[in-house]
């Protein structure tokens, strides 16, 4: 059987398939349908210092080969998730994952410094990509310089693997990844949600509240497989690959063009089993190519 | 043991009710879990690009000893038009069950029941499954028109039934609120459900506020995921954002924040 053990810098994982923040939930809703411990990571939903409502109805639409949403960081605050959340799922026995957010960088470290505290939460994805709040999220997100500041004052407080969550709606996303890379990021993951709208033309409304919202799903494939390409290309640190996908040949690819993990979003959506399926496909791949390890695979695309 | 499942089953049946609503009738290979009136499906329709998420319908009836289920599917948009296409024969994932259901009611209630477009098929559940003596049950169904009306004269047996239409070609003229039941004597019960569009359950909400009657409605908002991962489909409570999915469809009145 191959070996499918993936390390992105001090985090250790049984295979490189996670779920996607915002789209697992605390891992609770995942375990109404099967045992968590067979996936490689949870990341959890985005935490912020307070509770947070999100954005109101509608936050979602449907679109071609894929979905708008708009929910806008809706948590209860990361004082609720210690107290209430964590102590239900510490011992889920898969690899915990804690999304970082804030709306100033006072907050980030903030947040970071409660999560630091977790013995349980094996790493810290730092969210500079959110496209649905007002504040902080996405604006962190699409420059150098403030990417690099909310970097470099995290890294000083977190004592666990930092990643960090890179926005797509840059126009050079290796320039953002470096200038991470460069504060002491352990790894990058990406990419979040590309910026879009979808509009009712009967009605002449938008569909989203909130007018402009993330697009996800197989339609962002070909652009996030890129730039996990240019990215890969451009640093050290590993890249985990998120964009639309959704069966065994999806992440294989994304890890051909250099993510050393996966992350599985919107197909949760149509169907949860999905990653587990996709732990399964990628095995079934090294087997029939005759390799024994995934890090055989990861950046192997041949030129 | 896992509470929710994914599983692909056979359609057995898919029969044209009126000119917008079809029954469809699914065949499970397993043992189908207990679901309750009000919980629903997510269905994939096709994989299409056009129509890329999951719809949601509640289901109208269970038979435990075919292992088969039914849905009343209304053509709304793209996706519910292509699921009344599928034919017998044919596959369709579902994922369930999904969602809390009605509370059932007391032995010595007397509820009223009210149903508009395929909101009808969980209350048709509900007056089958209540565990109440017909004479407790009334159900009022709500349509535009008499062909919109779903023949439902089989579910006699289990309440009254009462019809409304728009145009007044089928039972008393206009919506649910106007039947007599609600100009006479709605203090003669105990409970009222509702189930159909916004404005009908907005509309019963208020009537049974007015006179201080508990009353359950199932909400449809938007949803992509069916199971409280995505958060898009939440409704604003008096305990704040929730997930219709997994805390609904269902909800109290006096917990939502409708202005009625």
């Amino acid at each position: 059987m191959a070996d499918l053990t993936t390390k992105i810098h001090h985090l250790e994982l049984k295979n490189p398939v996670m779920t996607a923040s915002g789209t697992s939930g605390f891992a609770e809703e995942l375990t109404d349908f099967y045992d968590v411990s067979q996936l490689g990571a949870i990341l959890l939903k985005g935490l912020t210092l307070k509770n947070r409502d999100g954005n109101p109805y509608p936050r979602m639409a449907e679109t071609a080969s894929g979905m708008l949403n708009a929910v806008g960081l809706q948590n209860k605050g990361v004082d609720y998730f210690i107290k209430n959340i964590y102590p239900r799922i510490k011992d889920y026995g898969t690899a915990l994952i804690a999304n970082v957010n804030g709306s100033t960088v006072d907050e980030y470290i903030e947040v970071t410094e409660k999560i630091n505290e977790l013995d349980k939460i094996q790493a810290i994805e730092l969210n500079i990509s959110c496209p649905n709040v007002k504040e902080g999220g996405m604006s962190f997100g699409i420059s150098c310089p403030s990417a690099e500041a909310v970097t470099r004052e995290v890294r000083k407080v977190c004592s666990k693997t930092l990643i960090v969550k890179l926005s797509p709606n840059v126009t050079d996303i290796t320039e953002i990844a470096k200038a991470v890379e460069g504060q002491g990021a352990d790894s990058v993951s990406l990419v979040n949600t590309f910026l879009g709208m979808a509009i009712d033309a009967e009605k002449r409304i938008p569909l989203l509240s909130t007018v402009t919202g993330g697009l996800s799903g197989p339609a962002i494939k070909p652009i996030a497989l890129r730039m996990v390409w240019q990215v890969y290309n451009a640093v050290k640190i590993p890249v985990i690959g998120i964009g639309g996908i959704m069966n065994a040949k999806d992440a294989i690819e994304f890890i051909l063009a250099g993510s050393s993990a996966v992350q599985i979003g919107t197909a949760i959506f149509k169907d949860p089993f999905i990653p587990l399926q996709i732990i399964q496909g990628i095995e079934d791949y090294l087997e029939r190519h005759n390799m024994h390890n995934i890090s055989e695979l990861v950046g192997c695309l041949q030129m | 043991m896992s509470k929710k499942t994914v599983a692909n089953l056979i359609v057995i049946e898919n029969t044209a009710l009126n000119s917008t609503n079809f029954l469809i009738r699914l065949q499970a290979s397993f043992i189908l879990p207990k679901i309750h009136p009000g919980q629903f499906v997510n269905i994939e329709v096709e994989n299409t690009s056009e129509i890329f998420l999951r719809r949601p319908f509640s289901v109208f009836e269970v038979d435990y000893t075919t292992n088969t289920l039914s849905v009343i599917v209304k053509i709304l948009g793209r996706g519910s038009k292509k699921l009344t296409k599928i034919k017998v024969g044919e596959k369709l994932s579902l994922i369930l069950p999904l969602g809390k259901g009605f509370s059932y009611p007391e032995e010595q209630d007397k509820i009223l029941l009210i149903g508009g477009g395929s909101g009808v098929a969980p209350m048709l559940f509900l007056a089958k499954q209540s565990g109440l003596p017909a004479k407790n049950i009334d159900i009022i169904l709500g349509a535009r028109t008499s062909n919109d009306q779903i023949n439902a004269m089989e579910y006699g047996e289990f309440g009254g039934l009462h019809f409304t239409t728009e145009d007044g070609s089928m039972g008393s003229k206009g919506f649910v609120i106007h039947h007599p039941i609600f100009q006479n004597n709605l203090n003669q019960y105990s409970k009222i459900y509702a189930c159909g569009p916004d404005a009908m359950m907005k509309a019963v909400a208020k009537e049974a506020k007015a006179v201080g009657i508990f009353c359950e409605v199932s909400l449809e908002n938007l949803m992509a995921c069916g199971f409280g991962v995505c958060l898009c489909c939440i409704e604003s409570t008096t305990k704040g954002n929730l997930c219709v999915c997994t805390e609904g469809p269902v909800f109290n009145i006096n917990d939502l924040k409708w202005q009625i």
